[in-house]
């Protein structure tokens, strides 16, 4: 079994793949599938690429701590002599927790999207799509280069771009998908510059490696580099980050995510929540030997980070589409895990990735089965009361919310608490900048909390308001009404492939969080322990040294879920009795309220900064081409046709005059010539004899 | 004796035989007129040969011509009958089909 799992786990992400061929070729040919087969194979295989990740993780743990990694060559990709890339699979602690969290909740996600998606005429594109993402998430993962990692990068940003416009019947989708798709290249040419400039910096101390194996142990020699003056490490650090923050949507980067909300409800879960967002998350932390390298990137990734999780946190508050909402705390979630990556919490930031995965895939299924029940509305000004008509929905969304909120035991508090933690133990031994962004997370948590309840009770508390004229209006505009129905919105419960993967996902972020209980809660229990999930990851990331364990990590501990508890009870209240003071405080401070509505005006900002920049750009270019290359074109092209006219006429006058003349001359010649043969043979005689004659006259003169 | 007696003869018949063949407008004179024009030729050869000392291959030359004379004179006059059967007249001026 071992030995099958060491030898075979390039079926993970070929699996997947096999799924991708088997519904995408008769798509894409033109045949008709039948829904059974489509998620048959469809989540066939994710189901068997998730066992084999169990496997992986089963054989690994079988493993002694040390030896715990292994790499799977599948195929020598690029042998040359500077360097040598394979596509190789790494199998270490962090990729099986990758691989579990990607083949688990994928595989949860596939499931729900036979329900979610069970009307849509593009079944079998989706589920095609679907695993074409999944495959190339389980590259990224999995890769044992930062090439092949990029790889998958690449694949799971056009798998994204894919699936955000897959109603693409509807033009705001594809905008939404190309703004995702042009967003991210911009990322991603940072992330291919910090590679290059990584490996041009280890070529120059002669030990050019992109394979992270081998780059733990010459990182070392980067120490001594520079690169336009600035230390070699820093400066490959920063270009990376560039590249996480267009992935995993952080400042100033950001802005692509909420639009990609425009994509079906179950790639909102899995791709713009679960997996691929946190990419950037787990490029840092598998580079983690190098970014430690560095504390001035780790501080710009811990600020950026920080900033991230409190403003997205702050838009949070006055999102009215359900989905954005969540888009949002998306956002600010990854802004937790930068945080801790930047803390040097490495562990901790993957411990955040994983529950994070759990409670908001869990929120996201819950808000697209919120938008089924509510016959694709996605308003929250329009819901209300659904915990009545959808129980199931309204349990599991509500475990999740307090999960994000951070109240213990649930999965967020454990993650998240750990990494305020972090940050905050960091700044006690470190940098003291890193207590102002240990504030900044503390208020985020707090925000995180108020939006998260505010979201849970326009949509599940109160009465339905769906039905109410006034409110309709006000949201639609007058006489518009989107769906066609007639008569009165019931919402309804939804049927056993939806609600079965969000009690599940319930289940993990209600539990998730006990894979990793601080060393102070077990020390307190007697243990020794720092955590399983740390003490898994720690071939990979190395364990932290304890700090002593203070009243102050107690103190802040209970902090954070008073905070949080507090936030809560604020978000409730705000949104059922004190409703009229919140419309009160919106009337009287509009600007405030219009600037946290309309997300800050970034988008405006970039729209006429960048856009209208490049657009500008763009004329000038037209510009020089219209009027400066057009016309050296075109004078060129004018030049010729007087030179050919000149040619031609030349050619029709003296060539052909040439060829024509001596034809008729010939001609002429023959016809007089034919004259002297009169056919009297008197006259030949003449002839005869006149040439006698003449030949005489010669001989005689000569 | 000299020669130019005899060259002065032959002179004569081939300048007679000469205008002959571009007078005569009946193909039987023309005929004539060519062997004019032959047999002054033979009269050149044989007074050359008598000319050179121990030279005989004039006269060999001259029996060659009568002999090839006789032979022309056979096929032509073939001819011209044949020419009579095809055109009734033995007029050269009015044989002019292989005109261009």
């Amino acid at each position: 079994m071992e030995d099958f799992i060491k030898n075979y786990c390039w079926l993970i992400p070929v699996l997947p793949l096999v799924g991708f061929v088997f519904n995408g070729l008769p798509t894409a040919v033109g045949i008709k599938l039948s829904r059974a087969y489509v998620y048959t194979v469809a989540c066939g295989v994710m189901l068997l690429s998730f066992l084999m990740g169990v496997g992986v993780f089963f054989t690994l743990k079988a493993l002694p701590e040390t030896a715990r990694e292994f790499t799977n060559l599948v195929w020598p990709w690029i042998h040359l002599e500077a360097i040598q890339l394979d596509i190789a699979f790494l199998i270490d602690p962090l990729s099986s927790v990758m691989i579990l969290v990607v083949t688990g909740v994928g595989f949860l996600i596939h499931i729900y999207s036979t329900g979610y998606m069970r009307e849509d005429k593009d079944y079998a594109r989706f589920f095609t799509y679907l695993n074409l993402f999944c495959f190339m998430m389980l590259i990224l993962v999995m890769g044992d280069n930062l090439m092949l990692l990029f790889v998958g990068w690449e694949g799971v940003g056009l798998c994204s771009y894919l699936l955000i416009g897959f109603w693409y019947e509807h033009k705001p989708n594809g905008v939404a998908g190309m703004k995702a798709f042009i967003v991210n290249r911009i990322g991603d040419f940072g992330f291919m510059v910090g590679m290059l400039a990584l490996f041009w910096a280890l070529y120059n101390t002669g030990h050019a490696t992109l394979t992270f194996t081998k780059l733990k142990t010459v990182v070392w020699f980067l120490q001594p580099q520079t690169i336009l003056g600035v230390s070699a490490v820093t400066m490959i650090c920063l270009c990376l980050f560039v590249g996480a923050t267009g992935k995993s949507a952080q400042i100033p980067l950001y802005v692509w995510l909420p639009d990609a909300m425009a994509g079906p409800t179950p790639v909102s879960a899995l791709i713009h929540a679960a997996t691929m967002v946190t990419a950037g998350v787990y490029m840092i932390a598998r580079l983690n030997f190098l970014f430690t390298l560095s504390p001035a990137a780790l501080g710009a990734v811990a600020t950026i980070g920080a900033a991230t999780a409190f403003i997205g946190a702050t838009i949070g508050f006055a999102q009215n589409d359900i989905k954005k909402v969540l888009a949002y705390s998306t956002v600010s979630q990854l802004g937790y895990m930068f945080l801790a990556l930047g803390s040097g919490a490495y562990a901790a930031g993957i411990f955040h990735l994983t529950t994070h995965a759990f409670f908001k895939a869990c929120l996201f299924l819950g808000s697209g089965s919120v938008i089924l029940g509510m016959h694709h509305e996605q308003d929250m000004r329009l819901m209300g009361g659904l915990k009545k008509y959808m129980p199931i929905t309204f349990m599991t969304f509500l475990t999740a919310t307090i999960a994000i909120a951070g109240i213990a035991p649930f999965a967020g508090f454990f993650s998240k608490d750990e990494i305020l933690w972090q940050a905050f133990a960091r700044a006690v031994h470190g940098p003291k900048v890193y207590y102002f962004l240990w504030a900044l997370g503390v208020l985020g948590a707090m925000g995180t909390a108020f939006y998260m309840l505010r979201c849970v009770t326009l949509t599940f508390f109160g009465t339905l308001r769906a039905n109410d004229k006034k409110t309709r209006e006000l949201v639609h505009g007058p006489h518009k009404d989107h769906h066609g129905h007639h008569g009165d919105l019931v919402p309804h419960e939804q049927p056993w492939n939806v609600t079965l993967p969000l009690v599940v996902l319930a289940l993990l972020s209600l539990v998730g969080g006990f894979l990793n209980v601080p060393y102070i809660i077990t020390h307190f229990f007697g243990g020794h322990s720092s955590g399983l999930f740390n003490e898994w990851l720690s071939p990979v990331i190395p364990l932290q040294a304890h700090h002593e364990v203070s009243s102050l990590e107690w103190v802040l501990m209970f902090k954070s879920v008073l905070v949080a508890a507090v936030c809560m009870y604020l978000g409730y209240k705000a949104y059922t009795s004190w409703q009229t003071g919140v419309d009160r405080f919106v009337k009287k401070f509009p600007r405030i309220y219009d600037a946290v509505y309309n997300k800050y005006y970034v988008d405006e900002f970039y729209h006429a900064v960048f856009v209208r920049g490049v657009l500008l750009f763009n004329k000038c270019c037209f510009s020089v081409d219209r009027y400066i290359v057009d016309a050296l074109v075109n004078l060129v092209g004018r030049f010729g046709a007087v030179y050919s006219d000149i040619i031609g006429w030349f050619d029709n006058f003296f060539v052909d005059g040439l060829v024509n003349g001596s034809g008729s001359i010939t001609d002429f010649t023959g016809a007089q010539l034919k004259k002297l043969q009169t056919g009297n043979i008197q006259h030949y005689a003449y002839g005869a004899v006149l040439g006698v004659v003449v030949v005489m006259i010669l001989k005689i003169l000569m | 004796m000299t020669i130019t007696p005899f060259i002065i003869m032959a002179v004569i018949l081939f300048c007679l035989g000469i205008y002959i063949v571009c007078t005569r407008v009946n193909a039987i004179g023309f005929l004539l007129g060519i062997e004019l024009i032959l047999n002054a030729a033979s009269v050149n050869f044989v007074a050359f040969a008598r000319y050179h000392e121990n030279e005989i291959g004039g006269q060999v030359f001259t029996l060659f011509i009568i002999a090839l004379a006789a032979c022309e004179s056979v096929i032509a006059l073939a001819i011209v009958l044949g020419v009579y059967k095809n055109y009734k007249s033995i007029n050269t001026t009015n044989i002019s089909s292989m005109k261009h």
